[in-house]
């Protein structure tokens, strides 16, 4: 089934994270596997890497620890050979870590060869996005991760329950745009050409650290940002391109998009006034946020709605 | 297995998959005047606002009762087969007021998914939108939706009356079996797909029809049954509507049965 959910404040920032644990923990019926955030806080001249080394559920073996210390140093060291300067590398959980580093090369350079560390995911790369996802329901994620309290502008994020694929973080929502900076997806529903797409991307260079239907979607539209379209002409033309039920999210450094299948299969509750856009599987997640009466409409079948700010 | 945990004043159980639902008693927070009554739902679960009604309407015999605050729960007011009256103050979630014989029931706000489904008799009132799937295989009564609704609104509806004030998403009366759905908007595309009978009525454009979906003749029956219903909703002056009908050419419309199909192919 799976929920998800977005915030966007037009104007000004707010406590993201706790706003979207609050709509995420509303919809936990939806999807107990697992939880998982895509968070925008204000851009730096840094780039914040969200990486892990381990999946929460492997296997605690006898140089669990040791092994883990041992990439985290290869990971510094090789930061360091390709030209980024380190700001601070901080552990957030046991296999869990968040880097800040000065960088001007390539983006997929520096993904590629953080990655070729054994067991090492990045889960996202920019100047203002950062991914959290792991499992559990939303309020265990966020307080594992310190989340609440996070000041940001917008934000997307995803309960899932797990019937494609695996339930383990790599398998969790949100997905980065693999590798293209700042950009991530949450989706509910199934892709049936899933398979034909997978192909496709990889013979174009992409790699995918999952058997989830719903990361084609992220390198989908990295793969259409990259030749030039905006996030809305992505989203637009994915309409055509992608088979199977459902409605995804998609954020960008200032924008945040919603695509609905043609037959609108998938549900989706939607809230704007002057302050903010909200948008939820379910009204209920919406009124997580907003305590007072308000008026909420669903986006009809086929149709692409993307807000900036 | 369900657990039960003790904390403090509140017993709160735990299903199979580990979500809670405080104990199902009657949390008895209304206030009650004669035959009727009001609460809030503010800070009830589903379970306890379920509670309250059931308990007002069938061991309390009130027959006028006021929900405030219903805050887009699911499956509030299912279930209620009793002539009544019920106002909800705001929104509902998905399969609001389900599995209903009888209730006459109004929502402020607007509804999610899967309103009215299965719904016998009675009258629904919606002052706002309402999702997908709304009035999902209704039998009977009068679903009213004032402004848009989303798409397969009366899927399998096998009897019963849908007005909707403003448009209708995509397959619209999908299956439809019997009934009537009256559209004053636009709806979307594959408009009474694969229906088996019924009429429907559409105000604004259709994107496109479904399979078997044909425009229908209008007769005088056509004319008494809009007029009617837009007096008694208090609904203006009825617009120009095209009607739609099941051409029953499919082939589920022959004269033989599986077995003849099959001897006369051969």
């Amino acid at each position: 089934m799976c929920g998800i959910a977005g915030v966007i404040h037009r104007d000004g920032s707010s406590d993201i994270g706790s706003e979207m644990t609050s709509m995420l923990q509303s919809m936990k019926h939806r999807g107990p596997d697992s939880s998982g955030y895509a968070l925008f806080g204000q851009p730096t001249d840094l780039i914040v890497i969200r990486f892990k080394l381990a999946d929460a559920n492997d296997p605690r073996d006898f140089d669990f620890k040791e092994r883990l210390e041992r990439h985290r140093m290869e990971i510094e060291t090789r930061l360091s050979k390709i030209g980024a300067s380190i700001d601070r590398v901080e552990s957030e959980t046991e296999y869990a870590y968040r880097a800040t580093v000065r960088y001007d090369g390539d983006v997929k350079a520096l993904a590629d060869y953080l990655e070729d560390v054994p067991g090492c995911e990045v889960l996202s790369l920019g100047h203002s996005l950062e991914i959290v996802k792991d499992l559990g329901d939303a309020q265990e994620v966020s307080s594992q991760y310190g989340l609440a309290g996070f000041e940001g502008t917008h934000a997307i994020g995803h309960v899932r329950m797990a019937t494609e694929s695996d339930v383990d973080i790599s398998g969790a929502h949100p997905y980065w745009a693999y590798p293209f900076s700042d950009v991530a997806v949450v989706h509910n529903g199934q892709l049936t050409n899933y398979f034909q797409w997978k192909r496709r991307l990889e013979s174009s260079g992409h790699r995918f650290q999952s058997e989830c239907d719903s990361e084609i979607i992220a390198v989908y539209l990295a793969e259409k940002m990259a030749g030039g379209d905006t996030l809305k002409e992505a989203m637009e033309q994915s309409l055509d391109d992608l088979d199977g039920v459902f409605t995804y999210m998609a954020v960008s450094q200032d924008s945040l998009g919603v695509a609905k299948d043609e037959m609108a299969a998938k549900p989706l509750v939607l809230y704007e006034s002057d302050e903010l856009v909200a948008m939820a599987s379910e009204e209920i997640g919406i009124r997580a946020l907003i305590d007072h009466e308000i008026d909420t409409y669903d986006p009809y079948e086929g149709q692409v709605l993307v807000w900036s700010r | 297995m369900e657990q039960v945990t003790g904390a403090g004043e509140r017993r709160t159980t735990y299903d199979a998959r580990g979500l809670s639902e405080p104990v199902a008693e009657v949390p008895h927070v209304s206030e009650i005047d004669g035959d009727r009554a009001v609460f809030d739902g503010a800070k009830l679960t589903t379970r306890q606002i379920n509670l309250e009604l059931r308990n007002l309407i069938y061991e309390q015999g009130i027959r006028d009762v006021t929900v405030k605050n219903p805050g887009a729960k699911h499956s509030i007011g299912v279930g209620i087969l009793q002539r009544c009256r019920i106002r909800f103050e705001g929104s509902l979630g998905y399969f609001g007021v389900g599995l209903i014989d009888g209730p006459e029931i109004t929502i402020t706000g607007r509804v999610g998914w899967s309103v009215c489904e299965n719904m016998m008799s009675g009258v629904v009132r919606i002052e706002k939108n309402a999702g997908s799937l709304t009035g999902a295989a209704l039998r009977g009564g009068d679903i009213v939706v004032k402004g848009a609704v989303g798409a397969r609104t009366g899927i399998d509806q096998k009897g019963g009356t849908i007005i909707v004030g403003g448009d209708a998403g995509s397959s619209t009366a999908f299956m439809m079996q019997r009934g009537r759905q009256i559209i004053l908007g636009d709806v979307g595309p594959g408009l009474g797909d694969s229906m088996y009978d019924g009429e429907i009525y559409v105000g604004g454009t259709v994107k496109s029809l479904g399979i078997d979906c044909v425009p229908g003749e209008w007769t005088d029956a056509d004319t008494e049954l809009i007029e009617r219903k837009f007096r008694i909703y208090g609904l203006g002056s009825p617009p120009e509507f095209q009607k739609f009908v099941c051409g029953k050419v499919l082939y589920n419309y022959d004269n033989l049965e599986p077995s003849e199909r099959k001897l006369v192919i051969h």
